[in-house]
């Protein structure tokens, strides 16, 4: 049963995550890899602010959102200029540049030592050291997050990210300041992404730079690709299966260290499958 | 009134002069009408004033003012211009509705974020597509609509832009005949509303019909200006068409 809820609490840290994403390249067509670049500084914000202060978690993690917003927006008002291939790129360079800081900067995070010791969230005197109620406080997030890009998806500004998707120059030339629009769902993802990650550090008590680098990134990228891009539920669903996946084979037979493995392997070869046979994800409208 | 100047307008593709030192004005409440052999630079014209294409040299004037370092397509709505396509350029996964829509919501990022369409848009929006006559189309994706239907949909969200100026870049091409009585009629609308209308067009008859004042462009260079009627009979003109 511990196993279920952990399975469960990991497939709403990765939804958050992936549901954010899915506002940049889904809904914007951004192809973005950089999205475990703002997962650390998330996680890490979060982790260093609750042991070095000792304030509480949603304080920290808003701190954290905020750290990762103004940093996606710094980011983000060079790379929404640029073209698409050279965007790309920007945020590959993006992503390796951070995880090179998370593992040299030794004296505020402890290079590839990590951080131990991350204390669970406290609501009100209540702790979420149990993880069942851990897992109740990961679905309200998932929920919250979901409904929020609902709305965003719904609202006016949606509209224009999905015109600037397909034909960025026309939807300009009707007044709209593109790059404005590229730059504010960049950052709002990026804030997004942070509090998930900040959650998660909670929860696994313990980070290190490895999780936060540029595989993390494409993982990300597979799983909005194979729910389907701009589709809300797809970004769930593609969490959930890519999740699952790894954890499924070993139940299957495959020796746990080797289904460990396996995990690249199968989002590898999902990807493949994917742009041989359903471009569009499987929920998913609209290929890139 | 003059609404919209160039003064000495260039652009080169490479070796081509697809624009040559083009003056024109175009005024309110008229239909100014710019013909020409394929090439001679009617779309590269609409394709500068609308900062699609950055331009070489000349000037382009808003009024009296002339526009800094040429005109910037995030700028054009703002200067009251907008303008159509020759091949249509519509958000083709998008509805109908939306298509037009999308020219009628909140431009900043922070109102557009907070801003779901009402009630005072989708009046707008029916205003509109019940014009051209797709209302009853309205949920469909543009995309799947039929060719006339989709540069129908373009003239609609052109007219919601409530602009000053229109740029169509032949609207009518390949249109059925009852469309383009469709087309006519907002064209002469917006003109009688004081807009200055710019038709780009290779049908002489309906110029003779439409259009207030004509240009003759060939080869990026006006060749002659005047009354439809008057300039479409000049030899040069008649020469520019059939070839030499
Ligand atoms: N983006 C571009 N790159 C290179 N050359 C171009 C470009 N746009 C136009 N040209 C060239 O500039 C010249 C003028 O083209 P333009 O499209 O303005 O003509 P037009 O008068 O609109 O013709 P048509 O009646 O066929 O639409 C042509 O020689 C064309 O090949
Ligand atoms: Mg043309």
């Amino acid at each position: 049963m511990e196993y279920f809820v952990h399975i469960g609490i990991l497939i709403c840290v990765y939804g958050m995550v992936a549901l954010s994403l899915n506002l940049v390249v889904g809904e914007t067509g951004m192809i973005s890899v950089a999205q475990a670049a703002f997962s650390g500084i998330g996680a890490y914000v979060t982790a260093l602010l609750l042991l070095a202060l000792g304030i509480n978690f949603f304080l920290a993690v808003i701190l954290s959102m905020l750290a990762a917003g103004a940093i996606a927006f710094l980011v983000g008002a060079i790379f929404t200029r640029l073209q698409e291939v050279y965007y790309v790129f920007g945020t590959v360079g993006f992503n390796v540049i951070l995880y090179t800081v998370l593992l040299n900067w030794n004296s505020v995070t402890r290079g590839p030592l990590g951080i131990p010791g991350i204390p669970r969230p406290e609501l009100f005197g209540f702790i979420f050291s149990d993880n069942h109620m851990f897992l109740g406080l990961a679905l309200a997030s998932l929920a919250a997050i979901y409904g929020l890009c609902t709305f965003i998806k719904n609202s006016s500004f949606g509209r224009v990210l999905h015109a600037i998707r397909e034909d960025e120059e026309a939807t300009s030339v009707f007044g709209y300041a593109t790059h404005h629009y590229k730059l504010a769902v960049f950052t709002i993802a990026a804030m997004f992404t942070a509090y998930a990650s900040g959650l998660y550090a909670t929860y696994i008590s313990y980070i290190d730079p490895s999780t936060f680098a540029l595989p993390e990134s494409i993982f990300i990228l597979a799983m909005i690709i194979l729910g389907g891009l701009s589709s809300t539920r797809g970004a769930v669903l593609g969490a959930f299966l890519l999740v699952i996946l790894p954890e499924a084979l070993r139940f299957v037979g495959f020796p746990s260290d080797i289904a460990a493995q396996m995990r690249q392997m199968t989002y590898g070869l999902v990807l493949v499958l994917l742009m041989l046979y359903r471009p569009q994800g499987i929920l998913g409208k609209f290929r890139i | 009134m003059t609404l919209l100047r160039t003064k000495r307008l260039t652009k080169h593709f490479g070796g081509v002069h697809a624009l040559d030192g083009v003056d024109l004005s175009f005024e309110a409440g008229a239909v100014t009408a710019l013909v020409g052999p394929n090439g001679s630079g009617k779309s590269t014209l609409i394709n500068v004033l609308t900062g699609f294409v950055p331009m070489d040299g000349g000037h382009v004037l808003i009024g009296d003012s002339v526009v800094p370092d040429g005109v910037r397509s995030s700028d054009v709505s703002a200067y009251g211009i907008t303008r159509t396509f020759q091949s249509v350029r519509l958000i083709g996964q998008m509805s109908v509705l939306d298509n037009i829509l999308l020219v009628l919501t909140e431009r900043t990022v922070w109102g557009a974020l907070f801003e779901r369409h009402g009630a005072f848009h989708l009046d707008s929006a029916q205003k509109t597509l019940t014009e051209v006559g797709l209302w009853e189309k309205r949920h469909e994706l543009a995309e799947n609509l039929s060719f006339g239907q989709r540069k129908l949909l373009e003239i609609a969200r052109a007219i919601s832009m409530n602009a000053s100026v229109y740029l169509f870049d032949e609207p009518f091409a390949g249109l059925f005949p009852e469309m383009r009585t469709v087309v006519s009629r907002i064209l002469r609308r917006l003109r009688d509303q004081g807009a200055a209308v710019v038709l780009v067009e290779h049908d002489m008859e309906l110029i003779r019909d439409l259009a207030d004042h004509c240009y003759v462009l060939d080869s990026g260079k006006v060749i002659a200006s005047g009354k439809p009627a008057d300039v479409l009979r000049e030899p040069h003109v008649v020469e520019a068409y059939l070839g030499k």
